[in-house]
């Protein structure tokens, strides 16, 4: 792997500077592939895959389901059931790729647009709907499924998740911690900070960059010079790019560097290189900074595409197959709509529940009052009867 | 013998070695905190007998600093993360404030929040831009952070117990010009609860409240008035988020007058707080409006000016006269 940088070099002064600001990636980058978007197997000196069928389709089926879910949690939205929601269409890959070579005493630490390795850890898709509903913050518990909650500031969980990982290294557990953000996250004084403490306390962790080519509506480019898996040469670990819309290259290359943490050699940044196919949330346009054509080049990668090209191509998935598993997608999508249709409101009084473990007397002051103030609607309705 | 006679500083140091020792779960983390034992000495020792992987010496990295203590107090640690000064926590405020504060909401209470972030804060020391700041109010008014300051020895080795055994997070603001004051220390007499305010001294005239530094300049002006035949009561208020109003509200009942002193600036500081909520629940027991005295509304200023900038004895005496001439 290449870790020569261009940007490294002093810029000079000559009528070619424009174009030398074009940043090394807008190349054709150099990725591991291990399925081609012609749903083709390659192979890759570093990292090889032997799947059964079962598991391929198995793969398939996450992918397929991920994708479903957030179609239903998109159109939830615009029929005004969610005040928001962060797709996810076009990063299957990346994120089955990735959760799926966990186990189970891993540790996740999310962004909040990883709904596909909440899939992968067992945490049930309604569970991710109520931060979007409006109905919590979160509120699942971290620790069941090893998934911790979303964050919404940009880069923040990276250093959570080296935290735990100095935890898990103390606590002499081979258990590998993994930390997902995006490219605009990138630019996030945290994330490098993570890169630093990783680096100098050798935490078992993983950094696992979605660059899906878009931070709202700012490209990679304004993020960074250099292709971002080099950013690891800098702190003394491995970067490597992976294709994020190949979910076998994701998978192995995930797998490889979980491994190595596991061995106690530190971490490893991987950058799926990928793209969001959709808008950041609902409420942004990309029609206004993005050319149609570039979305159709995406979509001709298009992660589930291609692992069905190859499941078809080599026989091992058949009409049965992907007929059973079009029902299963509906009948999630009606799981979904009627779980978010049911999701009731919270208890006015939950406003103080939870601010602190040991409780407040600040706290119990306002919860008094409130309850007080609540209290006379009920009196003074009963004065109107 | 439970009864020992130390300085601020030694007490944080004792009580942290205690801390260490009692709970294998709990970790000291900062800059500096190791080898040399912190810039204060606070830790001075702890690397030495508890090991690097108890007492922690971290990259100059503010934010991942309180960022990995978040992390491994998610894996069940219990980290005391020290922030070298006063101006230096803002590269952390983030995390503190966005994250710290607010996991244990965001779980719907199912994990908590260990962490106790100490803080060398305010002025007096004659020190440079960024380490002479009181930015207490800051914290105090972020919801799901405890802020709380020792003023005395005793109150430094058991506040700091609490603290550490507390499941919130803790923003634990240390006086550092008073470091080097020594006071008793009972080790083995467990004190009232950490958020409790207490009566430094009784009087019946005038109620003065400070916390942390300011609780030494406001004893002297007690004193001072006692000479001029006023009876002054100083409360210790200890903590500042959540803030013991009725201890306040005791003393102001009995005194009718209260004035507030801090370090920092009065505008939007612990003074407004405590001014407003005091009016509301003593409004027919005032004899005069609560009267603050603190910081301007200015940066800190260079250390040859820090003594007009931070209130002394006669400030103190002078808003005390204000309030009995009502």
């Amino acid at each position: 792997m290449t870790v020569e940088s261009t940007a490294a070099r002093k810029p000079r002064r000559s009528s070619k500077r424009t174009s030398a600001a074009k940043t090394p990636q807008s190349s054709e980058p150099q990725l591991v592939q291990l399925l081609t978007p012609e749903g083709e197997r390659v192979e890759h000196p570093d990292y090889q895959i032997d799947l059964t069928a079962d598991e391929l389709r198995g793969l398939y089926r996450d992918m397929v389901l991920t994708r479903r879910f957030d179609a239903e949690a998109t159109a939830l939205q615009r029929q005004g059931e969610l005040g928001l929601w962060a797709s996810l269409l076009g990063q299957e890959a990346a994120q089955i790729g990735s959760g799926r070579a966990l186990r189970d005493d891993d540790y996740v630490f999310p962004t909040y647009r990883e709904h596909g390795v909440a899939w992968c850890r067992g945490v049930d898709p309604t569970n991710l709907l109520g931060m979007f509903r409006g109905v919590n913050h979160g509120g699942w518990d971290p620790n069941t499924n090893n998934f911790h909650l979303y964050t919404i500031v940009i880069g923040s969980q990276t250093l959570h998740a080296t935290g735990y990982a100095m935890g898990v290294a103390k606590d002499g557990a081979d258990s590998a911690v993994i930390a997902y953000f995006g490219d605009g996250a990138s630019s996030q004084g945290d994330v490098a900070e993570s890169f630093t403490f990783s680096a100098v306390y050798n935490a078992p962790v993983v950094f696992f960059c979605q660059n899906n080519q878009w931070a709202i509506s700012e490209p990679t480019e304004r993020q960074t010079r250099v292709p971002l898996y080099q950013r690891a040469q800098g702190y003394g670990f491995p970067g490597v790019r992976v294709d994020g819309n190949d979910v076998l290259a994701c998978l192995a290359v995930t797998r490889s560097a979980l491994e190595r943490a596991r061995r106690g050699e530190g971490p490893t940044l991987v950058e799926a290189f990928t793209y969001r196919m959709g808008a950041h949330t609902t409420s942004d346009d990309p029609t206004k900074y993005r050319a149609d054509e570039e979305r159709a080049a995406w979509e001709a990668k298009d992660p589930i595409l291609r692992l069905r090209t190859y499941l078809e191509k080599q026989k091992l998935a058949d009409s049965a197959f992907f007929t059973a598993l079009d029902e299963e997608s509906e009948t999630l999508g009606k799981r979904v709509r009627e779980a978010v249709r049911a999701m009731p409101d919270p208890d006015p009084m939950a406003i103080f529940e939870h601010g602190y473990a040991d409780g407040s007397s600040l706290v119990d002051e306002e919860r008094a009052q409130f309850a007080a103030y609540q209290a006379s609607f009920a009196d003074s309705a009963e004065e109107g009867n | 013998m439970a009864v020992e006679k130390m300085s601020i500083a030694k007490a944080l140091n004792e009580s942290l070695r205690l801390a260490l020792d009692t709970d294998p779960k709990v970790l000291i983390m900062g800059e500096d905190v190791g080898k040399l034992g912190g810039v204060f000495r606070i830790t001075d020792g702890l690397q030495k007998d508890f090991g690097e992987g108890r007492v922690i010496d971290t990259p100059l990295a503010e934010s991942g600093i309180v960022g990995t203590a978040i992390g491994l107090a998610l894996r069940g640690y219990r980290p005391i993360v020290e922030i070298q000064f006063d101006g230096f926590v803002f590269p952390a405020y983030d995390q503190i404030v966005t994250q710290l504060a607010k996991m244990h909401a965001r779980a719907l209470g199912k994990i908590k929040m260990p962490v106790v972030v100490r803080i060398p804060y305010g002025g007096g020391i004659g020190a440079v831009e960024h380490h002479s700041e009181s930015p207490e109010a800051l914290f105090a008014h972020v919801a799901g952070l405890k802020v709380v300051s020792p003023s005395n020895a005793s109150d430094a080795y058991w506040m700091m117990q609490q603290a550490v055994q507390s499941d919130d997070p803790i923003i634990f603001f240390e006086p550092k010009r008073r470091y080097w004051d020594k006071g008793e220390v009972d080790t083995e007499s467990i004190p009232g609860p950490l958020h409790k305010a207490s009566v430094a001294r009784t009087g019946s005239d005038l109620t003065l409240v400070a916390y942390g530094p300011m609780v030494k300049v406001c004893l002297e002006a007690a004193a001072a008035a006692q000479e001029e035949g006023k009876s002054v009561e100083v409360l210790d208020l200890r903590s500042m988020s959540p803030i013991d109003f009725d201890t306040i509200q005791t003393s102001v009942e009995k005194t009718g007058r209260l004035v507030v002193v801090h370090e920092a600036p009065v505008f939007y500081g612990s003074g407004a707080e405590i001014a407003a909520r005091i009016t509301e629940r003593c409004f027919y027991h005032l004899e005069a409006p609560v009267l603050r005295v603190g910081g301007y509304h200015v940066p800190y200023p260079p250390a040859r000016l820090e003594d007009e900038y931070l209130p002394g004895l006669d400030r103190v005496l002078d808003a005390v006269d204000r309030s009995l001439a009502y």
